[in-house]
């Protein structure tokens, strides 16, 4: 038996990096210090592999390959894309494979926090790595995300617990605001929280960024409210943010997917700017999927944009409607698809799902899920982090390197990618 | 074996100095061409630099090209990127951006200027691993990366050590880590003890005013990394941006800082910005004549200038206060990351406009400092990319220092008050192609330690830059003949003809194999990361290469 310490879990944006894994005869018999969620997708990493296939038929990896390949290379527009759960060095090889066949190159984070990013392009953002929270925020707000239940462990490794060096007392010194359309096991560990009603979220960083700029609103009698919380609380969050030392703002998925999307994460940017005229304060946003930021990363170093890039005239173009996937697959318009480390038969909508059925579809992931049973070609591949190494970027950048643990009896989506990659350059130059 | 011959030799390091010479190249090396039977240079592939000079690559001591902050620089201003790109070619990748271009982008672009090394000039190692699979990406050039140090917890509770032989041992030791730790080749110091103090959101640090928690001043913070880098001998000194950038009247600390580090190496950064008069109304002024004169009694020192270009940039640097009070100041996009136990980073777009006075004066003082410091060894030309502006204006910068009648051309164009706080247009030097060769490639290769690189001696390596001559030294410089890449020809007529990739360099320095016992207290105490999973791994270098110390 092995034990192999200070691993990273690669399942959410937390990354935490101090779990214990302990494997024997190749296969992992215990995880400890993992949240139930990390703990689960580690056990069962390597079960349930869809087979090899192309088109239904059972074959091995090579002519697997060979599919792909000939497809993604008579494709006249193709698409690339998913990204969210694999290695940056992985998303490298998919960029310039988009790169080679002139495809559109799209991220999960289009239809997740991809409003964060673009607000990020249109305003920038105040962020913090995760341990500024702890060693220093002594208030923190969570604002539509619930980590209790979404990044488990967040709370204790990173934002409300743990002592920091500027904060020894841990949870003491610090107050807490949630902001919520609903109760959750999040708003319960707040001091403050305020229930907001759905679609307001422009309005409420509105007028948080008036008060605090000391502007007068003036409300008429018995309409005093904002998103139907009385204007006195959102004064009272204003003087929170104006006497606290180092405040950190979580924003999640209620932030960024509240109705007009990216103008939302924009006013909220700014509020978290003008926050500091008065003190120091952060926005980090809440990552989903392990390496979702890392997509962004990797896609901004190679191609200048973060999501949303077309690759038919050569260089990058950028247009984030017309080049995101779900856009993209309403209009109909491609002809192929390469779609890694991410399901798309579970996150799309049913419109896009029905239309990729009807074209040629080449699927890498380790598990079996709702797109392998109607992907045209579909390779299993080594789990991240467990059967294959690499590099992840953490929800506030932080870049860490996965810990291989196991054996596959796969190929890493690097390793696939990569033997992709050079058969389509050999095809197109030849 | 590969035979330049005919062209004019500027190889300074060597005392050459446009002698028309055979530089002959084997494998990835220069080698004598004494000796060497007349047969068998007839027989050699040749290039013929007829009209043309030859001179080492380039080498930028300081510029942002890799990382986490630069990254976020790309994600802040698509705009820019649309309209400047590149498309794919059968041997180069796609790619976009001028001010922050993409990775392989930004290696055509310094290899097409004749480049074959670059910098990246700041690194907190928490995020070293990012910077590093940055530079995996960026061809053409050997690279390397700084790491910033002046705003380390670990080092401030290491200089809180009350006992002086004890400190200094472990301070040693915790240097050398950081390198390792982050893969880096230097130690950097960006705004000591400022960055800390705004996390604190308090004013910006003076040299002998306390950065809370542990009570260190930036002097003691500089003194010590200072000695710390003398004592490891490592082959870059210390590379320090001062306190106060930007800021009238910054003059004083910037001499103060001087003053304080005489008797040990130090490279001052983009020295530019650091050398400002004040008005008495608090206006600017420029200090480089003043700056220039002290340089001159202290040929210990080096520095790079900081050029400012007109136009469009970004602004990136690890001094985030600074990076806020320029968002205040514009009213521009502003993106900042504050980073745990280390460092912080600020970027915010900037346009330099001849007609702001202050900007007139800015791009005036850059270039006093250039003409007014006599010994080119101590002055290396660097826009701080693209904090001044973009590396792509280097030919510019060339033609400014070379064409005194063009230099003047500008006073025009300026703010008509120029001439009240500069001395610019009273200077008359006009560089020479061996200074040039010098302020560009072979001054940064010495101070930088690299033996091997800025010149084209014997046991050079083969990275050599070919320029044709002309009147217009933009032109010339901006489209060189050929250039060669570890002895191969990767740039033709300004062309990129060959891809290649280039190595990383890095430092071994004595000790520090581990951190001590307190300090990995602090670090399981206050990181978010495991200490086991900090220090980057040999697989984010692909080329790695040792500069020795000492
Ligand atoms: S919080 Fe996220 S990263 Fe941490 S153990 Fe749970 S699933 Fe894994």
């Amino acid at each position: 038996m092995t034990t192999h310490d200070n691993v990273v879990c690669t399942f959410c944006g937390c990354l935490c990096d101090d779990i214990e894994v302990e494997v024997r005869d190749n296969t992992i018999t215990a995880v400890k210090k993992a949240c139930a969620i990390g703990k689960n997708k580690i056990m069962h990493a390597t079960s349930d592999p869809p087979p090899i296939s192309v088109r239904g038929v059972e074959t091995s990896v090579d002519e697997a390959v060979e599919e792909a390949v000939r497809i993604m290379s008579t494709a006249r527009n193709p698409m690339v894309y998913g990204m969210s759960s694999t290695t940056s060095e992985a998303q490298r090889e998919m960029v310039e494979i988009a790169e080679i066949t002139g495809a559109n190159l799209d991220n999960c984070s289009s239809y997740c926090h991809g409003p964060g990013v673009l607000a990020r392009q249109q305003v920038g953002l105040v962020s913090c790595s995760l341990g500024e929270a702890k060693n220093r925020a002594d208030l923190v707000i969570y604002w539509g995300c619930n980590p209790v239940e979404a990044h488990m462990r967040h709370l204790s490794r990173y934002s409300l617990q743990p002592k920091g060096l500027f904060m020894p007392e841990g949870r003491k010194g610090r107050k807490v605001v949630a902001i919520d359309v609903r109760p959750t096991p999040t708003t319960k560990r707040a001091d403050v929280f305020l229930q907001v009603q759905p679609g307001h979220t422009f309005e409420i960083a509105s007028v948080l960024r008036a008060l605090l700029n000391g502007v007068e609103l003036d409300f008429p009698d018995g309409a005093d409210s904002v998103a139907g919380v009385p204007v006195e609380a959102w004064r009272e969050v204003v003087e929170m943010v104006k006497k606290c030392k180092y405040g950190v703002l979580f924003f999640g998925l209620g932030v960024t997917q509240c109705r007009n999307t990216d103008i939302n994460v924009e006013q909220v940017a700014r509020l978290v700017q003008d926050a500091n005229r008065h003190t120091r304060f952060s926005a980090v946003a809440m990552r989903g999927h392990g390496n979702v930021n890392g997509t962004n990363q990797v896609m901004s170093w190679l191609t200048g944009y973060p999501l949303a890039v077309n690759f038919s005239r050569g260089f990058p173009r950028h247009n984030p409607g017309e080049f995101s996937v779900v856009p993209m697959l309403a209009r109909k318009e491609i002809d192929a698809a390469l779609i890694v480390a991410t399901d798309p038969g579970a996150h799309l909508p049913k419109d896009a799902v029905d239309f990729l059925k009807t074209i040629p579809v080449i699927h890498l992931d380790p598990h079996r899920n709702m797109t392998t049973p109607w992907a045209t070609v579909v390779i299993p591949v080594a789990p991240v982090g467990v059967a294959a190494t690499g590099t992840f970027y953490r929800m506030d950048n932080v870049p860490l390197r996965l810990k291989k643990l196991v054996d596959s009896p796969f190929p890493t989506d690097e390793e696939v990618l990569k033997t992709m990659k050079e058969k389509i350059a050999y095809a197109a130059n030849n | 074996m590969l035979r330049i011959t005919n062209g004019q030799v500027h190889d300074p390091a060597n005392g050459l100095s446009g002698e028309v010479r055979d530089v002959i190249i084997d494998g990835g090396t220069i080698v004598s061409a004494e000796g060497l039977p007349q047969a068998q240079l007839d027989e050699m592939e040749t290039i013929d630099a007829t009209g043309c000079v030859v001179m080492p690559g380039g080498v930028d001591i300081h510029s942002h090209i890799a990382g986490a902050k630069v990254n976020s620089g790309r994600i802040l201003c698509p705009e820019e990127h649309g309209s400047h790109v590149s498309a794919r070619t059968a041997i180069t990748r796609a790619g976009c951006g001028l001010t922050v271009p993409t990775t392989h982008r930004t290696g055509y672009l310094y290899s097409k200027l004749g480049y074959t090394t670059a910098f990246e000039a700041a690194v907190p190692p928490l995020e070293a691993r990012h910077a590093h699979e940055e530079l995996q990406d960026l061809p053409m050039l050997d690279k390397g990366c700084y790491t910033v140090m002046g705003n380390n917890h670990l080092v401030m509770q290491v200089l809180s050590d009350s006992d002086p032989v004890r400190r200094k041992e472990r301070l040693r030791d915790l240097v050398s880590w950081l390198l390792k730790a982050s893969r880096g080749y230097a130690v950097k110091v960006v705004n000591p003890g400022g960055v800390e103090d705004w996390k604190w959101n308090t004013g910006a640090a003076d040299l002998d005013i306390p950065t809370p928690p542990f009570g260190v001043t930036p002097r003691q913070i500089i003194s010590a990394l200072a000695e710390t880098v003398d004592d490891l001998k490592l082959p870059h000194s210390m590379h320090l941006h001062c306190n106060h950038l930007g800021e009238p009247g910054n003059l004083a600390t910037t001499l103060a800082t001087m003053r304080n580090l005489e008797g040990h190496r130090a490279h001052f950064t983009h020295l530019q910005f650091h050398s400002y008069g004040k008005t008495p109304k608090g206006g600017f002024t420029s200090g480089a004549a003043e700056m220039a004169e002290y340089f001159n009694r202290h040929p210990e020192f080096t520095c790079d200038v900081g050029q400012i270009v007109f136009g469009p940039t970004l602004t990136m640097t690890s001094d985030a206060p600074m990076e806020f009070h320029l968002h205040q100041m514009r009213k521009a996009k502003w993106a900042s990351g504050d980073i745990e136990m280390e460092s912080g980073s600020g970027v915010v777009p900037m346009t330099y406009s001849p007609g702001v006075l202050v900007n007139a004066i800015q791009w005036a003082v850059g270039l006093e400092l250039l003409l007014l410091i006599k010994n080119p060894w101590q002055i290396i030309l660097t826009t701080d990319h693209p904090n001044a502006g973009p590396f792509t204006a280097y030919p510019e910068i060339i033609k400014l220092l070379m064409d005194a009648d063009y230099r003047n051309s500008w006073l025009e164009k300026l703010h008509p008050k120029v001439r009240r706080y500069t001395c610019l247009f009273d200077l008359n030097r006009e560089y020479t192609f061996d200074e040039i060769a010098v302020i560009t490639r072979s001054g940064p290769a010495r101070a930088l330690g690299l033996a091997n690189k800025g010149h084209i001696g014997a046991g050079a390596e083969a990275d050599v830059a070919i320029y044709r001559i002309g009147d217009d030294k933009r032109a010339m410089f901006n489209a060189p003949a050929y250039v060669l890449k570890q002895g191969e020809v990767v740039v033709r007529d300004g062309e990129i003809v060959r891809t290649v990739q280039g190595r990383t360099l890095g430092v071994s320095p004595e000790g520090g194999e581990r951190l001590d016992d307190e300090l990995t207290e602090t670090f399981d105490g206050y990181y978010t990361v495991r200490l086991a999973n900090y220090m980057v791994e040999d697989e984010y270098l692909d080329r790695p290469e040792v500069v020795p110390c000492g």
